[in-house]
This record gives structure tokens, C-alpha cells and sequence, in this order.
């Protein structure tokens, strides 16, 4: 017994040592990106380049977790749920100030949300802040219906703040840890409201100290930052905008950039060569998929013909050729790290003589009487796909196997997202994606499928079972629960076609060695507080 | 001489008038809608309809041409789009780059172009007049996008000379007064950063220099190749002037507005359309910038940026033709 306790003491001694070995303070740590930010004021912004130097200046009342979107205190040290599921309460943390020496309390909590909602429904404490009027809209908080969500916004006391809500929203605190609940400074916001994306100040683990357009943004260590336990260890991190993707991996390797966003697929293999290098990766929380137009006929309503393209595309050549390996097939429309995910679907097999069964039970035997239809495709890279219209190419040749005669149509991306949502009579099948915001499946399979909830869904299939299963979901508040209400769900769309899912495509970034603890999140932020040089 | 100026200053009112109407509408009438550009994958109605009412965009046309025109008249080129900076300010931070590449080009082209144009020209059919034209065709049809990798892999990978990418090293510090890295040195005297800038505006240059050394090349050695066979070139041989006299003082001086023109013509195209180079180089210029904006449908940026470019262009050609007075007595400017 006492060998076994000594061994354990060893252990353990072993075990932390690895684990907790200290990290190195110190170094300048540059960032090598495709593009520049477009602003920093987080409630305003919509772009990964903007969010991701945002992710290191602001933070909000709840953290995702380093590699998941699980939620954990942020801000606020915890918070309390009614029964009834309409008020959430947070209670925040002491001892946090703003780069700008503001002292971080409920009121900062009240301004920041506050500022973004139509109808200023709030209360401070005490004096509080006039907000001010809205330069633009703020574009992610409507998308994300936040006004329909949110009644009113109350500081209770210094460290307490009460969120009432207008309905039941399950999704409701994931949505709290997204970028756009940032919490800013109200005196450093009201000093110039204007000019605030250009000076941000937040209680992030890094300040913001200058910007030149289209090259590069400077952040450096924030002192008198709240959490004592880990980073920030960098002194300094410069995002630097290299927008040539062999270029970019150039400054890479030569040392000059520390980690190289968005990698052209064939600079991987000479990455992994490198013995300079490492490869960093996380599969996407993001899907790409084909859908149909289900505003008209055949595809409205002859599930054997949605079944038939299902089975004759070729996925994995698709995920294999085009993603260059950079992905994987996917069975459901949510990405298997997400909660909900159905294992036991198993997803379309590539089986052109079923595919050629599904036509002719469809009424199309061999494609006769269906005519020469149109497969939409995206003009541009989007990180669910890396090329919509070479994919297109390959569902063409595939969807020819069995009989049908497709061909592609593109606009540019702008007119193909307007186009595209007007369902427009020559449009049969269509590409699109999307990447995850919060880590909730509602955040995909409501937003992208449940075309009765609204007509700017991009995919309008009316399914009534399918409907219902999301409207529960949204005010069911148990996360058990929730996970077999999405599992059906996920059966449902898998049953009746609703929309074919492609892939689930990986992040791979290249970085020098000498970087430690880099990790990538699914949601694609960028969150370098405990990174640090070897 | 005096009056010509003003003159053709005052045809610069209608012109870009007539520039801003044709670009506005082209803009207008091209598919595309900003607002969806801004939202992706997420716009829903209502946000469109919400980012629309605030950009203006639901307006008549001859209403957000009049609303452009009044802040116009004002100075004001509006707000960009998607940074939600005045136009002139994002104008400011970027011309200083754009500036500083294609002069440095443009001194290239102009010292290598001329010479090599001369040369051949008087050396006519002989192996250095092949070799040149060789390399002048070259040069133009040379794909920019290719020269910068290549001189990037040898000059920065292989040899480790020179930077990659970039106007400064991530560790030299500048303190900038007017956005001309290598001007701000100077002032500042702060010779590190003005060796680093210049060792990073050696490669840019070069490769934004190649088709317009080529093209002036070509140019040089036509112009001096019609003036050498005039009459009075033979007099002056037949005088028993030097043969250097001969070439820069009577035939060069002669040939050169042809290639004045050129000179000028190859600026304009150097500032705003070095989106290749920039691109290649993270040159943080206008090209990339005005390219970006088109694809986003940033109509601030568009129209403000054509706006001003087209200024620069007439400028710069009223000074190619003052400079014919300058080089040639014989041209007036009345």
C-alpha cells in the first residue's frame, strides 16, 4: 500500500511536471493572414479577419472551451437560469478593468449589449451612460434575432446583471459567447463612437496599439490582465495581411511569420517535410451541401428523385480530388464534434445502380422527362469549399452517370446569394454552406432547412414533423433533451432528402516549431492568451 | 503658358463630372449588392433590408447620385462601406505606398528603357540591339505574377538577400509622418529603417518595372531609329561632330517626346495598376485596395478611388505636355 502511494506520488510529481511546465514569457508573435481586418468594434463586424484580433482584445460573459464551443465562465463568474427559462442572471467578476483603467461592471454589461438593440430596453445603476444613436446596423445581432430574443437588460447591482427574455431561447448562452457579445469600454466608446473599430478597448489579454491598413495590426500584452493563471505570454502579436496564399507559406518558412493561415492544400505535404514546421489542425465546425429548389416541381415533392442525386454523386472523390483530403464526407448536415449528431446515420452511399432505381421510381428512368437541369454553383472559395464550381463539374459528370443532364450556373457571389434565396424557377440544385457561430445545431439545421420558419431560408423545404422538431428544440432548455429532439430531427432530413451534406472540411495551418499550445478553434477563432514561444 | 494651365484645369471639372456619372452608373447598373456582400451566407430579409436603409441603398438612383454630388461639392468623397472610414482617409494611408512603387518603377524603366533604347538604336541589327529587343519582348509578356515568385524564391529563399514581402520589417520601427516610409526616414533620420525600406522596395519595383522598361525600351529605340535618318542628323556627322554629340544632343533631344508620352502614359497605368505586384508584395497600395472594393461592390471606394486617380491621370498628362515645351523650344503652349 505505501509502494503504491509513493508510485502515485511519483506519478503525479511526473504528471504535473509535464503538464504544467512553465511557459515561456516573451517574443514577438506575428500571424500571417490572407486579408486585413475590416473593423474592431466586435458588435459591428461580420469577417473572420476582423473577429479574430477582436478575439484577443474583447471578451464576453461566457468563453467557449480551448477546443470546443462547450461553454465555461467568461466574464461572468456564473449565472443563474429561472425555471420558467426567461431570466438568465449573471453574476460577473471582480477585479477586471479595460485597457483604459475603466473598471469592468454590470453597467459596462448594460452598454455593451444594450447599444445593439432597436429598442433601448435597459436600466443602469445609478447614472449610467447615454448610448448613443446607431451608425449602421449591427448585422450579427439581427441576424442572430437577438431584438426578437431580448426584453430588457438590467445592472442590479455593480457585479449583477439581468437578462429578461422575450421567449424561450435555448441558444440563448452560446449566443452570449459569440464575438458580437463582446463587452467594451463605455468611456472609451463614448470618447469618439466613431473611431471606436480603430481604437478598441476591451479587457482581453492583449491591447491594441496601431494599425496600417492592408498590412498589418500591433496588439501587446495587457499588464493588469484579470486572470493570473495562464498567458497572455507574448509581448507582443502582429497580424500581418499577406494576401498570396505561396507567399504567405514563403514568410513561413523563412521564419519571418510565425503561423500561416489558409495554406494553398499543396504547400501541406512540403510543410510536413519541413523539420522547421509543424502542422496544426481541427475539422471545421462547418458543412458544405447540395440542396434542391423545393419551391417547384419535380423536386418539391418526388423524394426518390432528391434520393437518386443523393446516391449517384460521388462524395468522396469529391472530398479526395477538390478539398484535396482536406475534409471528410459527410453523413449528417452538422459536423460530428457538434452535440445532436446522429451516429447512427449512415449517410448516402455512392451507388449509381441505386441511384439509377431511385431515377426510374422517381418517374425518370434514365433522366427522360426531367430535361437539361441547372446546378448552381459558388464563383468563389468559401471555407466549407474550397472550389463550388469544380465540385459542381464533378456532380455534373457524376449526376450524367445515371442519366441526368445538369449543367452549371454561377454569378458572382453577391448575385448568387440574392439570386439564389429568390428561388428562381431555372435554378434546380444548388451549392452552398455554412460555418458555425455558437456550436448550437440550431445554429445549422433551423438557419439552413426549416424553410416554414421563414422565406429567406436558404433551403425552403416545408416539412411540418421537421418544423416542429426545431421549435422545440429552440425552447426546450435541457440539453439532454435537446440532443434527441436534433437526432430526429437529423433522421427526418436524412429520410425525406430535405438536403444532400457534402463535407465537413479541415483547418490545416502550418506554424514554426518553436510555437506552443496553438490550438484552433471550430468556430475559427483565433485566441493566442496561452500561446507561447518553446 | 500661365493660362493654358488654368485652362485645362477648368477642363478637369467637366471631365471628372462626366467620370463620376459613368462610374456611378456602370457601378448601378453591374449585379451585385453590396448589403449581400456584407451579410454572406447569413443575410436573412430583414437584415438586408435594415443594412440597405442605412447604407442609402434603397434609394431612387438620380437620389444617391445627388446625395454623392452634394457631399462632393463639400470635398467629402463619403464613408467606405465596409470599414466605415471616409474614403479620403483610407485614400491617405494608402497613395503614400502606391506613390513610392511606382515612382521607384518608374526611375527604373525610365533609366533602363532609355538606354537600352538608345543603345540598340544606334547599334542597329547587332547582337546587343537582338539581345535588348529579346529582352524588351520578353519583358512585356513576362506574367508579373510568375517574375515575383521566381524573384522571391531566388533573391529571399536561396540567397536570403532580400525581404519577401512587405514596406518594413515587423522589427524596424518608423515613426510615420507622411506615410512615405522612405521620405519618414529621412525626416526622422532613422537610416535603418530607410535601408530597410529601401531593400524592401527593391523587388516590387523590379517586377513592377519589367513591361514598362520593355515598352519604353521599344519606344526609345523607333523614335531615335526615325530621327537618325533625318537630314539634319547627316549634316551634323557631316560637321565632323562627335558621334556622342551627334545621339544626345541632336537626335536623342528630338526623339524624345514620343517617349515622354510613354513615360507619362506608363506612370498612370504604374499607380493604379500595380494590383498584381501589391498583391504579390502585401503591398498594402490602391491597386489591391480599388480590386477589393470592386469585388465587394464598395461603391464609396470605387467611386471615390476613380474619382481621384482620374485626377491624378490628367495631371500628370498636362505635365508631359508642358514638358514638350521644355524639351522642345519649338512647341508652344498657349
Amino acid at each position: 500500500m505505501k509502494k503504491l502511494g509513493i508510485l502515485f506520488t511519483l506519478l503525479c510529481v511526473l504528471f504535473t511536471g509535464t503538464v504544467f511546465a512553465a511557459q515561456k514569457s516573451g517574443g514577438t508573435f506575428v500571424f500571417g493572414r490572407g486579408g486585413d481586418s475590416v473593423g474592431l468594434d466586435p458588435a459591428y463586424e461580420t469577417d473572420g479577419n476582423s473577429f479574430m484580433v477582436c478575439d484577443n482584445i474583447f471578451e464576453a460573459l461566457v468563453f467557449y472551451k480551448d477546443e470546443s464551443t462547450a461553454l465555461e465562465p467568461g466574464l461572468a463568474e456564473s449565472w443563474d437560469i429561472s425555471s420558467d427559462g426567461l431570466t438568465y442572471t449573471f453574476h460577473l467578476r471582480k477585479g477586471v478593468v479595460f485597457h483604459d483603467g475603466t473598471p469592468f461592471n454590470a453597467n459596462a454589461v448594460v452598454f455593451s449589449i444594450g447599444r445593439m438593440m432597436k429598442s433601448r430596453n435597459v436600466k443602469f445603476m445609478g447614472k449610467g451612460f447615454d448610448i448613443p444613436e446607431q451608425e449602421r446596423t449591427p448585422e450579427y445581432w439581427v441576424s442572430m434575432e437577438m431584438d426578437d430574443t431580448i426584453g430588457s437588460i438590467e445592472a442590479v447591482d455593480e457585479y449583477t446583471v439581468v437578462f429578461k427574455l422575450k421567449r424561450v431561447e435555448a441558444p440563448f448562452l452560446a449566443n452570449m459567447g459569440m464575438d458580437f457579445a463582446d463587452i467594451i469600454s463605455p468611456t472609451a466608446f463614448l470618447a469618439n463612437p466613431k473611431e471606436f473599430l480603430r481604437k478598441p478597448v476591451g479587457t482581453g489579454p492583449f491591447k491594441f496599439v496601431s494599425w496600417v491598413k492592408d498590412d498589418k495590426i500591433i496588439l501587446e500584452k495587457f499588464a493588469k490582465y484579470w486572470d493570473k493563471a495562464g498567458g497572455p505570454y507574448f509581448d507582443k502579436v502582429i497580424f500581418r495581411a499577406i494576401p498570396e496564399n505561396s507567399v504567405r507559406f514563403l514568410e513561413l518558412k523563412t521564419g519571418n511569420i510565425n503561423i500561416c493561415q489558409f495554406p494553398n492544400p499543396a504547400d501541406i505535404p512540403l510543410a510536413k517535410k519541413d523539420p522547421n514546421l509543424q502542422l496544426i489542425s481541427q475539422p471545421g465546425m462547418n458543412v458544405g451541401y447540395l440542396s434542391f429548389n423545393h419551391t417547384k416541381e419535380p423536386w418539391k415533392s418526388n423524394v426518390h428523385l432528391r434520393k437518386a442525386v443523393a446516391h449517384a454523386l460521388n462524395r468522396k472523390a469529391i472530398v479526395d480530388n477538390i478539398y484535396q483530403g482536406m475534409g471528410q464526407v459527410a453523413k449528417n448536415p452538422i459536423p460530428p464534434t457538434m452535440w445532436g449528431y446522429n451516429t447512427s446515420i449512415p449517410g448516402f452511399a455512392y451507388d449509381v445502380e441505386l441511384a439509377k432505381k431511385e431515377l426510374e421510381k422517381a418517374g425518370f428512368k434514365d433522366g427522360e422527362g426531367l430535361g437539361e437541369i441547372t446546378l448552381w454553383s459558388m464563383p468563389v472559395p468559401r471555407p466549407y469549399n474550397p472550389e463550388g464550381l469544380k465540385v459542381g463539374v464533378a456532380m455534373v459528370s457524376d449526376l450524367s452517370k445515371i442519366g441526368i443532364k445538369a449543367r452549371i450556373v454561377s454569378y458572382d457571389w453577391g448575385t448568387y446569394l440574392k439570386k439564389q434565396r429568390e428561388q428562381p424557377e431555372d435554378m434546380d440544385l444548388f451549392q452552398l454552406g455554412w460555418t458555425g457561430d455558437n456550436g448550437d445545431p440550431d445554429n445549422f439545421l433551423a438557419v439552413l432547412f426549416d424553410g416554414l420558419a421563414s422565406p429567406s431560408i436558404r433551403t425552403q423545404w416545408h416539412n411540418d414533423e421537421y418544423h416542429n422538431l426545431m421549435i422545440k428544440g429552440k425552447t426546450t432548455i435541457d440539453q439532454g433533451e435537446r440532443t434527441k429532439i436534433y437526432e430526429k430531427a437529423l433522421q427526418v432530413i436524412f429520410d425525406e432528402v430535405g438536403a444532400i451534406p457534402i463535407a465537413h472540411s479541415t483547418v490545416i495551418w502550418p506554424a514554426t516549431k518553436n510555437v506552443e499550445n496553438f490550438k484552433l478553434h471550430p468556430t475559427g477563432s483565433v485566441r493566442l492568451k496561452n500561446v507561447s514561444f518553446k | 503658358m500661365f493660362a493654358y494651365i488654368i485652362r485645362r484645369l477648368f477642363i478637369l471639372v467637366p471631365t471628372l463630372l462626366g467620370v463620376s456619372l459613368i462610374v456611378f452608373l456602370m457601378l448601378r447598373l453591374t449585379p451585385g449588392d453590396p448589403a449581400e456582400l456584407l451579410l454572406g451566407e447569413r443575410a436573412t430579409e430583414k437584415s438586408l433590408q435594415e443594412v440597405r436603409e442605412h447604407l442609402g441603398l434603397n434609394e431612387p438612383l438620380h437620389v444617391q447620385y445627388g446625395m454623392f454630388m452634394k457631399r462632393l461639392m463639400k470635398g467629402d468623397l463619403g464613408e467606405t462601406i465596409f470599414t466605415r472610414q471616409k474614403v479620403w482617409i483610407e485614400i491617405k494611408q494608402r497613395f503614400p505606398a502606391t506613390m513610392e512603387l511606382a515612382v521607384c518603377a518608374l526611375f527604373l524603366s525610365c533609366v533602363f528603357g532609355v538606354v537600352l533604347g538608345i543603345i540598340s538604336a544606334t547599334k542597329q541589327y547587332s547582337i546587343f540591339d537582338y539581345l535588348s529587343m529579346l529582352g524588351a519582348l520578353a519583358g512585356v509578356s513576362m506574367p508579373i505574377f510568375w517574375l515575383g515568385l521566381v524573384l522571391m524564391l531566388f533573391f529571399s529563399v536561396n540567397l536570403g538577400w532580400l525581404p519577401i514581402s512587405g514596406r518594413l520589417s515587423v522589427a524596424t520601427t518608423l515613426e510615420v509622418i507622411t506615410n512615405f516610409y522612405v521620405i519618414d526616414a529621412i525626416l526622422t533620420k532613422n537610416w535603418l529603417a530607410l535601408k530597410d525600406a529601401l531593400w524592401h522596395l527593391i523587388m516590387p519595383s523590379v517586377t513592377l518595372s519589367t513591361i514598362p522598361t520593355a515598352i519604353i525600351a521599344r519606344m526609345t529605340r523607333s523614335s531615335m531609329l526615325e530621327v537618325l535618318r533625318q537630314d539634319y542628323i547627316k549634316t551634323a556627322k557631316a560637321k565632323g561632330l562627335s558621334k556622342f554629340k551627334v545621339v544626345y544632343k541632336h537626335a536623342l533631344r528630338n526623339a524624345l517626346i514620343p517617349v515622354v508620352t510613354t513615360i507619362g502614359l506608363q506612370f498612370g497605368v504604374l499607380l493604379c495598376g500595380a494590383i498584381l505586384t501589391e498583391t504579390i508584395f502585401a503591398w498594402p497600395g490602391v491597386g489591391k485596395w480599388m480590386y477589393d472594393a470592386v469585388m465587394q461592390r464598395d461603391y464609396m471606394v470605387i467611386q471615390g478611388g476613380t474619382l481621384i486617380i482620374a485626377t491624378i491621370f490628367i495631371v500628370i498628362n498636362l505635365f508631359v505636355d508642358l514638358l514638350y515645351a521644355v524639351i522642345n523650344p519649338k512647341i508652344s503652349i498657349r
